[in-house]
């Protein structure tokens, strides 16, 4: 039954996650997050629909139990918050150079180190440029509101089976915590594992049965193999890119400066471009929902029509450089961001698109650029 | 009477099991990985549990064991193997998990992944090929390396003092309730062999019965990383690793002995 | 009272001399060739074939499996 609630981001994401149909969750608690695996302990999904939850000994551990059971073809999960997502990054490569479909999420909370307990996004370039080693790429979904960490749970696992890839959903302590009314979905069942076997069957370790033995294995000793396995990636992604891009216009039609964010900035952003219209500033947003793959071209068109382009991020600059990157020098592309867990308000977001851009706003070379939060 | 005679395929006693696929194995000569490769893959051949079964290869001499078992099997991450049969076990509650993994993915790198799911009892197979060094990567020290023992990190020999002693992981889980079955062999001669692969059978057997971790520990050499001949380096782990190590039943059905 | 005669199988280009195969045999059968196979390495042989009784003391403890063994009734 679909249902209308009042749920908190974590909960909700816990609550998508059973009546996705999901297999199984591994995870460890850490704050902001804890609340999800708290939650699926609570609700006790194996009565519900045989879902498997455990907390594992470390995020380490979690990962790889992702990876056991997604070898097999399950529907499995974990989600941790930023140094937890650090520890499993290897964890993640072996799912990519694998070829498993998996689903990670990220509530980020500020850092580098221990960091702080409060949002951040500045964990962008760890989701979006790799983070763990080797020639990868994550699909990676940016939730802004508790309905998305909702309904991504399933896009996810839709994209992930689609390619056999890993997928994160990239939130923050923000959304993760708030409660908002969500619409969750109907229960979908799990799946049999007759019917995992038969449409896995072709690389799904689930036992050697009227058919050659398979191998999950994200090692290749020999060169030309391993070439072929990483050109094999990159043919996903650039399938993902042409198929499975996302993101949101706000007012972008008339816009002469053009704000950019994702997830809890994208919603303190639409905020800012009330304010800037209420002022007679024809500002716009453009809300990358997916980040990988990265709205490069829908910005490269704009920056003919906008004069310049204010990347908002809890962060100190990490999405920017992507922007920068997609308009080609085109128009001036400046940084915007509060650190350490302190959340920017629409006002500052207004004052910095008034001082950075409309009022100050030139492309820089990066011998002139300082640091943008300084 | 003529060879030829008694070389027919009706006279056959012996030969490779059906479940160790035509590539030949990456191990050095001599060394006790080959024997405990196929002592396991005959188990599996004679309780008939192959499409049930699948395997988890470590990293380390054996991370290519996926291309000698003729099974199912999902390489895992150093020292996780553990943490991945967890997964497959209670995902596929009605198959046979085991992993198969050397001294430093076991008792070092994957310390917490052992202990926890020792600690878990979780339904699984572990195989523990103890040969005291680090033989993928050229020798180096182990957490289960000899005091005195030379090896390319401890050029001198293990210091106690300053490593530590060798770490009896095999004593340390044994304590926990999750496990069930815990013995340590080896395969240098046939009747070490024998009650091996004995030993493999009685654990795929316990998770038959879903009774929780049967922990096969099996002492082997490493004549490479101990510079030996392979008849040199089974005499030295006899007269060395086995008083440390000794060989035996440390629990059985749940009970320490 | 029924006798048993055995005999061994080598696969000269699996066996890779390790010769843990020599001291396991209870009547001293084999012996490593002086020839080579093509890795390089001296593989097993009976150099004493009458003697085998077709035990597997040698098959088992091949890491190669690198040794078939048959045996068969002989009447006295």
């Amino acid at each position: 039954m679909s249902e209308l609630k009042l749920m908190k981001g974590n909960e909700a994401l816990a609550e998508a996650a059973i009546r996705a149909g999901v297999d199984a969750y591994f995870g460890y608690p850490i704050t902001p997050q804890s609340e999800v695996i708290e939650y699926l302990m609570t609700e006790q999904p194996e009565k519900r629909t045989g879902m498997v939850v455990l907390q594992a000994e470390s995020e380490i551990a979690a990962i790889n139990m992702v990876y056991g059971a997604a070898s097999t073809g399950k529907k499995v999960m974990t989600s941790s918050s930023s140094p937890g997502i650090s520890l499993k990054l290897e964890g993640i490569s072996y799912l990519a150079g694998a070829e498993l479909p998996a689903v990670i999420v990220n509530v980020v909370r500020g850092g580098p180190g221990l960091g702080t307990i409060q949002p951040s996004q500045a964990d962008y370039f760890q989701s979006v440029k790799g983070g763990g080693h080797g020639d990868y790429k994550l699909y990676v979904l940016a939730p802004a509101s508790v309905q998305e960490m909702s309904d991504f749970v399933a896009d996810a696992f839709d994209i992930a089976f689609k390619y056999r890839a890993p997928v994160l959903i990239l939130s923050d302590g923000l959304i993760g915590q708030m409660m908002e009314k969500v619409n969750l979905r109907d229960q979908k069942e799990r799946m049999k594992d007759e019917d995992i076997i038969k449409k896995y069957g072709s690389w799904a370790t689930t036992g050697k049965k009227g058919r050659e033995r398979n191998i999950i294995t994200s090692l290749d000793l020999q060169s030309e193999k391993m070439e072929a396995r990483v050109h094999r990636l990159m043919k996903k992604y650039a399938q993902m890119e042409k198929e499975d891009l996302r993101y949101e216009k706000i007012l972008c039609d008339d816009a002469e400066y053009l704000i950019v964010a994702y997830g809890s900035s994208a919603r303190i952003g639409q905020k800012a471009v009330e304010l800037a219209r209420a002022k007679g500033i024809k500002a716009g947003l453009l809300r990358p929902i997916t980040l990988f793959p990265y709205p490069k071209e829908q910005l490269f068109e704009l920056a003919d029509q906008v004069k310049g382009i204010l990347s908002v991020e809890l962060n100190a600059g990490q999405m920017v450089e992507d922007v920068r990157l997609s308009v080609e020098h085109k128009v001036p592309v400046e940084h915007f961001g509060r650190t350490g867990g302190i959340i920017h308000t629409p006002e500052e977001v207004l004052e910095a698109l008034e001082q950075k851009i409309i009022n100050n706003g030139h492309i820089r070379h990066h011998k002139t650029r300082e640091s943008s939060i300084l | 009477m003529d060879i030829l005679d008694i070389i027919k395929p009706e006279n056959q006693v012996f030969c490779k099991t059906q479940l160790m696929t035509d590539t030949a194995l990456s191990y050095c000569p001599g060394c006790g990985h080959g024997t405990a490769h196929n002592i396991t893959m005959e188990v599996i051949d004679e309780m008939g549990i192959v499409e049930d079964t699948i395997g988890v290869a470590p990293v380390g001499c054996s991370v290519l064991a996926y291309d000698f078992m003729n099974i199912d099997m999902t390489q895992a991450a150093h020292g996780r193997a553990p943490a991945v049969a967890t997964a497959i076990s209670r995902t596929w509650p009605e198959k046979y998990v085991f992993t198969y993994q050397g001294d430093g993915d076991l008792a070092a790198i994957g310390t917490a992944e052992t202990i926890h799911a020792c600690n878990r009892g979780e339904n699984i197979v572990i195989i523990f090929v103890n040969n005291g060094i680090y033989g993928m990567t050229g020798g180096q020290m182990a957490p289960t390396t000899l005091e005195g023992m030379r090896t390319s990190t401890s050029p001198y020999g293990r210091e106690i003092e300053n490593m530590g002693s060798p770490l009896k992981m095999t004593e340390l889980i044994a304590n926990l309730p999750g496990v069930y079955y815990v013995t340590r062999q080896s395969v240098h001669t046939h009747k070490h062999a024998r009650k091996a692969k004995k030993a493999v059978r009685t654990a795929f057997e316990n998770t038959r019965l879903k009774k929780g971790v049967s922990f096969v520990e099996i002492v082997s050499n490493c004549n490479s990383g101990w510079k030996m001949t392979p008849n040199e380096s089974n005499i030295w782990m006899e007269e060395n690793m086995f008083p440390y190590f000794p060989l035996g039943d440390i629990k059985v059905n749940g009970i320490l002995k | 009272m029924a006798k048993v005669k055995g005999a061994i199988v080598v696969n000269t280009e699996t066996c890779k001399g390790c010769e843990v195969c020599i001291p396991v045999c209870p009547e001293n059968v084999i012996s490593m060739s002086s020839e080579v196979n093509r890795k390089g390495y001296h593989y097993a042989y009976m150099s004493h074939p009458e003697a085998c009784t077709g035990c597997t003391n040698c098959g088992l403890v091949c890491p190669d499996r690198a040794i078939s063994v048959y045996r068969v009734k002989v009447s006295e």
